[in-house]
């Protein structure tokens, strides 16, 4: 057993590892390349005027900051708690993941890349890259599964819509490790003049880190705005997990406040005692898979097993690496919502507080809403709204027998 | 001395290149794929590549990724590879073919490094090739692979430089292979040109035979590439192969095996064409 660090926030180390994970498991093709992103990141984040392009493009263009809005009614619905929303389904694009790809297709202008490539599953992070694409005016070519194309069509008519091309894969289960196997068979014969914007915190290294920095704001934000409503810093955190990063970028800015409890959710799809889940930490074992060591669901062989669940951007079978290593330190506690009580909950969400909550932030509101009753009135909590549910409508609508 | 090691010297003494077959344990099922694994030498491979079916092989391109899913499919496991080499050693009585072992990492991590390198050794398995594993992460491989005699053949891109080539160098041996394209298996070919300048370089760095693949498709540029490497790797073709072997229904049609084998032997001809000084 590892003993317990003074820090929970210095990781990686200079070889990408956040304790046994992490790392750099990538074909020898890319590795030149990812050596030569991590000394541009490096140098861009120390640099003021690239910091200072991409504060004022997250202020003016993404519309930062995101409120802190008390929710009165769901708190008194639910009678512990005092919840907070971070509101991250009102910047532009809808969702936390605009706050990564600014940072990253800054990055990629400023390493004169000519293309830009991703991958996503409820089709918000390729809205988002295919968004700053338009802006910059650099190609983009979009990776999703096919299954995703279908039940997340209206984002994929936004990509289309923002000039990005997107590229169905049929491969596998055609879900999001489907769409990144393929992202990343493109950049091997790509490299030298495609940029890969990876939306998670998942991937060699040095993405991991770089995507949870450029998602701090979400944390940093908060601590701010607690101090302001409350004059203290909140009790209790709650974030969905897909790969990670709303959860990353709300968590570690207070991984060193002891005070603080943390709890990622994960997609307990039809339940975890079925098998059918999307829950890698609570269902998974270390493995290396896109480039990364993390808790990974596969069989005995290592063999990379399906996941499932309702909602498209949880849909993945592994973890970003620093959550693996959190829950191994036992500084965040990982738990599941099953896609019944996301449903529930979004429902709740919309009747409660007139918000249309993704079905990725579902998660995080169920598990709230088990959660919350259980604490005293004056635990403050701050449940991360990683996106607005405009995407989901059809979707929802079927499974609840709305005509539309 | 290695196995490996052994073939490019015999290969050095009959002043020739050698033939380096890769086929996908497994496929189409595993009995015709030890069939084929056992016929292969005398078809005229010099060397074999087995491949490990991985759910998800991000450096593999469609050839590749069918062949794997039509040995999962028919059940192929890590067992069932290391008896097939097993197996392979016993009946033919072939001791000097050197076989590796081609893959993903994630298979030898969860079996254990030390013990998956172990029973690769008792199996009669000569190398590795592992995809995902850079010189960045190799150490986690490289004691437990030496200490049972196995070598690790690390590999090379055209994006490796000069000052990244020893960092790769230092985890090698048995040979060196040089990925001759950007991009995944089955796809492009290299130019003969781009072929000869970094085998060049590549041996200005280190006195390891050096094998090229990726993209390699006819008998031609199996004996361009014997030009100027120690060792031609062909994959996707063979395993094309392989499907064209099969009806539409995906069983085998009786020509499939003797199809794999007239095909490596037309590559084996392109190569040993190629007389070296
Ligand atoms: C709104 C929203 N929340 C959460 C996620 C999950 O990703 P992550 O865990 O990286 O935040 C997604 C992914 O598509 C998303 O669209």
């Amino acid at each position: 057993m590892a003993t317990t660090p003074n820090s929970f926030r210095t990781g990686p180390d200079e070889r990408g590892h956040f304790g046994i994970f992490g790392g750099r498991y990538v074909a020898e093709t890319l590795m030149p390349l990812i050596l030569e992103l991590e000394q541009a990141y490096d140098t861009a984040k120390a640099d003021p005027q690239f910091q200072g392009e991409l504060k004022y493009l997250l202020t003016q263009y993404g519309g930062r900051p995101s409120p802190l809005y008390y929710a009165e009614r769901l708190t008194r619905h639910l009678g512990g708690a005092k919840i907070y929303l971070k509101r991250e389904e009102l910047n532009h694009t809808g969702s936390h993941k605009i706050n990564n790809v600014l940072g990253q297709v800054l990055l990629a202008k400023r390493m004169g890349k000519t293309r830009v490539i991703a991958e996503t599953g409820a089709g918000q992070h390729g809205v988002a890259t295919a968004t700053a694409c338009a802006l910059f005016d650099i190609p983009c070519v979009v990776f999703m599964g096919a299954v995703d194309v279908e039940r997340q069509a209206p984002n994929v008519a936004r990509m289309n819509m923002l000039g990005a091309e997107v590229r169905a894969v049929k491969a596998g289960a055609a879900t999001l490790k489907d769409a990144m196997n393929e992202a990343m068979r493109d950049w091997v014969a790509t490299c030298e003049t495609t940029f890969y914007c990876i939306g998670t915190v998942a991937g060699p290294h040095p993405y991991p880190s770089m995507v949870r920095d450029f998602q701090c704001v979400i944390g940093e934000e908060v601590r701010k705005q607690m101090m302001e409503a409350e004059g203290r810093l909140p009790d209790t955190l709650v974030a969905c997990i897909g790969g990670g990063s709303n959860a990353m970028g709300l968590f570690h800015p207070f991984l060193d406040d002891p005070g603080v409890r943390i709890v990622g959710v994960e997609a307990g799809g039809k339940g975890l005692d079925t098998g059918e889940h999307a829950a890698s930490l609570l269902g998974g074992r270390p493995g290396v898979l896109h480039g990364n060591l993390t808790y990974l669901l596969q069989d005995k062989e290592g063999q990379i097993t399906e996941a499932h669940s309702i909602s498209a951007g949880l849909d993945y079978p592994g973890i970003g690496p620093e959550h693996s290593w959190l829950k191994e330190q036992g500084r965040a506690e990982y738990v599941s919502a099953t896609d019944d009580e996301a449903l529930e909950a979004f429902q709740r969400m919309c009747k409660l507080e007139g918000i249309i909550p993704a079905l990725e932030s579902a998660h995080a509101i169920a598990h709230v809403i088990k959660l919350a009753p259980t604490l005293p009135k004056d635990n403050l909590l701050v449940v991360n709204l990683s996106g607005r549910g405009d995407k989901d409508v059809p979707q929802v609508a079927q499974r609840l027998g709305m005509k539309i | 001395m290695s196995r490996i090691t052994k073939r490019f010297a015999a290969l050095k003494a009959d002043k020739r290149a050698g033939l380096v077959t890769y086929v996908t344990a497994g496929d189409p099922d595993p009995a015709l794929s030890y069939q084929i694994l056992k016929g292969l030498p005398a078809a005229g491979a010099d060397l074999i590549e087995l491949g490990m079916p991985f759910t998800d092989p991000m450096a593999d391109g469609p050839s590749i990724q069918l062949a794997g899913q039509r040995a999962l499919k028919a059940g192929i496991t890590v067992d069932a590879t290391f008896d097939m080499v097993r197996r392979f050693r016993k009946e033919t009585g072939d001791n000097d073919t050197p076989i590796l072992l081609m893959g993903y990492y994630n298979l030898v991590y969860q079996r254990g490094v030390e013990r998956f390198c172990k029973e690769a050794a008792q199996a009669g398995v000569d190398g590795f090739i592992l995809v995902d594993l850079p010189p960045e992460e190799a150490d986690q491989l490289k004691p437990y692979a030496a200490a049972v005699g196995i070598d690790t053949v690390l590999l090379t891109a055209p994006t490796t430089d000069d000052k990244r080539l020893p960092a790769v160098l230092k985890y090698a041996s048995g040979f060196v292979y040089f990925v001759s394209v950007l991009g995944i298996t089955g796809t492009k070919s290299a130019s003969e040109e781009a072929v000869r300048t970094h085998v060049e370089r590549i041996k200005r760095h280190t006195s390891l035979p050096v094998g090229v693949g990726f993209g390699i498709k006819t008998p031609d540029q199996a004996a361009a590439v014997a030009r100027h490497a120690d060792a031609a790797v062909v994959g996707s073709a063979i395993v094309d192969r392989v499907k064209a072997g099969l009806d539409e229904k995906g069983i085998a049609k009786p020509d499939l095996v003797p199809g794999v084998f007239a095909y490596v032997k037309a590559l084996a001809d392109g190569v040993r064409g190629v007389r070296k000084v």
